[in-house]
């Protein structure tokens, strides 16, 4: 059965639309009607902005943010060198979540990753000795390691640790409790255990 | 199909964008894998870690799908495993090890030791040997297990101190003489009469196992040891 509803190009948009995170055929086909009843106002801005970043986005050699120079807007920031500060995290969209809060003004470097035996994922498969390189240099005077509280996340941060033994560098990492509107009877015991160790005053 | 079962979780995988494909060693149905849906939610991420005991409930089709589970929490170790390197490594082997048995095919002798020494605080002599009996149990459920039973050569029963490394067969200190730069020594902790100290006991049990597991079992499968293995193993002998 066909099930094409326009031409071959219309049905290619719908199945490259369709293996976006989110989106399914059907989504994908709706996204498509819709970008085509808007051709002006969207579809040619989408394709002209998607044409540029394919043209001018890289991943940056220093940190592995991706931004449309390398080094990274992040990497020449001079206030941000200055803080000596550099935060580790998994992935890009990691980083982007730390910038969103704006908590710290800092440097990262994204690792990639995680360690992971069962998906044959090993430390030359993350960019850890970028990281050991960037520590080495000496501009780094702490580590924080902002990695997920997941079993890979913390195996991958004990690695990195090992890594940087030998530097005389600060190496710190998140703290692990009750996440903002958690609910004590809903968290697990582990949690709720490290939470009430790394208790505060108040 | 369907069954209940308690089982420690030794992996997980990422399926699609919300679910997850638990890998769990059961008690009675093995090493068994089952889709989670909706496993990479908040909800399930302090459940579906290696090192938890969860209970499970499996249901599928046909007994030969991967079906899906319905897991609920029954012991969240994880999040205290994260807080130490060693007692994450040791999580970390015992998953490894476990990852290598056959699917569907009940270990529970298995499972009661993995799960003990998640349980337990021990260290130093006393952890060393639960990992060399955990790797020797192993490779017995396996059918590579030593045969530390009499000597090949004598018959004798006791006095075994050393091992064959092609034949995994013991033979006694005194048959043994004209053959000892080619054979391996039999510790205490798996019947051998060798008077080693704690160090070299331990040191001896874990050539022993890393030895048939690396014949048997790593290398016809080109696997590579468990990296936390040889850093665990090292921190142990050292603080002996």
């Amino acid at each position: 059965m066909n099930n094409q509803n326009g031409g071959p190009e219309i049905e290619q948009l719908v199945q490259l639309l369709a293996r976006l995170p989110g989106l399914g055929p059907r989504s994908a086909r709706r996204a498509v009607l819709h970008l085509i009843k808007k051709k002006d106002t969207l579809m040619v801005p989408l394709a002209t902005a998607l044409d540029r970043a394919v043209d001018t986005v890289v991943t940056c050699a220093q940190c592995g943010n991706v931004d449309t120079k390398s080094p990274c807007n992040i990497c020449s920031d001079t206030r941000r060198i200055e803080s000596g500060l550099l935060i580790v995290v998994e992935d890009v969209a990691d980083l982007w979540a730390l910038e969103r809060a704006g908590a710290n003004k800092s440097l990262y470097h994204v690792l990639g990753g995680t360690l992971s035996p069962l998906d044959g994922v090993g430390p030359e498969d993350l960019n850890i000795n970028t990281l050991v390189d960037r520590v080495e240099k000496g501009d780094v005077r702490e580590v924080v390691l902002a990695v997920n509280a997941t079993v890979d996340g913390q195996t991958t941060a004990h690695y990195v640790t090992d890594r940087l033994e030998s530097f005389e560098v600060k190496i710190t990492r998140l703290a692990h409790g009750v996440p903002v509107g958690g609910e004590l009877d809903y968290l697990d015991e582990g949690t709720l255990t490290q939470a009430l160790n790394a208790r505060t005053d108040f | 199909m369907e069954w209940r079962d308690e089982g420690l979780i030794i992996g997980t995988r990422k399926h699609g964008e919300n679910a997850v494909i638990v890998e769990a060693m059961t008690t009675r149905h093995g090493r068994h894998l089952g889709l989670v849906r909706g496993g990479r939610s908040r909800r399930f991420a302090a459940l579906l870690q290696p090192g938890n005991t969860v209970e499970l409930n499996w249901r599928a089709r046909l007994e030969d799908h991967l079906g899906a589970y319905t897991v609920e929490a029954k012991s969240l170790r994880a999040a205290e495993l994260m807080q130490s390197r060693d007692r994450l490594s040791l999580s970390q082997l015992i998953c490894e090890h476990l990852r290598v048995l056959p699917e569907r095919d009940p270990h529970p002798r298995l499972l009661a030791e993995a799960n003990a020494m998640h349980d337990n605080q021990a260290d130093g002599y006393s952890l060393g040997c639960a990992i060399a009996k955990f790797e020797m149990r192993l490779l017995d459920e396996l059918g590579f297990g030593i045969d530390a039973g009499s000597c090949a050569l004598t018959g004798e029963q006791s006095g075994l101190s050393y091992v064959s490394p092609k034949t995994g067969r013991a033979v006694t200190a005194e048959a043994a003489k004209p053959y000892l730069d080619k054979l391996m020594r039999l510790p205490h902790i798996f019947g051998g009469a060798l008077d080693l100290s704690e160090k070299d006991e331990l040191e001896a049990a874990f050539a022993l196992t890393e030895h048939f597991l690396n014949m048997h079992i790593w290398l016809p499968r080109q696997l590579s040891p468990p990296s936390a293995r040889e850093r665990l193993i090292k921190t142990i002998c050292n603080g002996l």
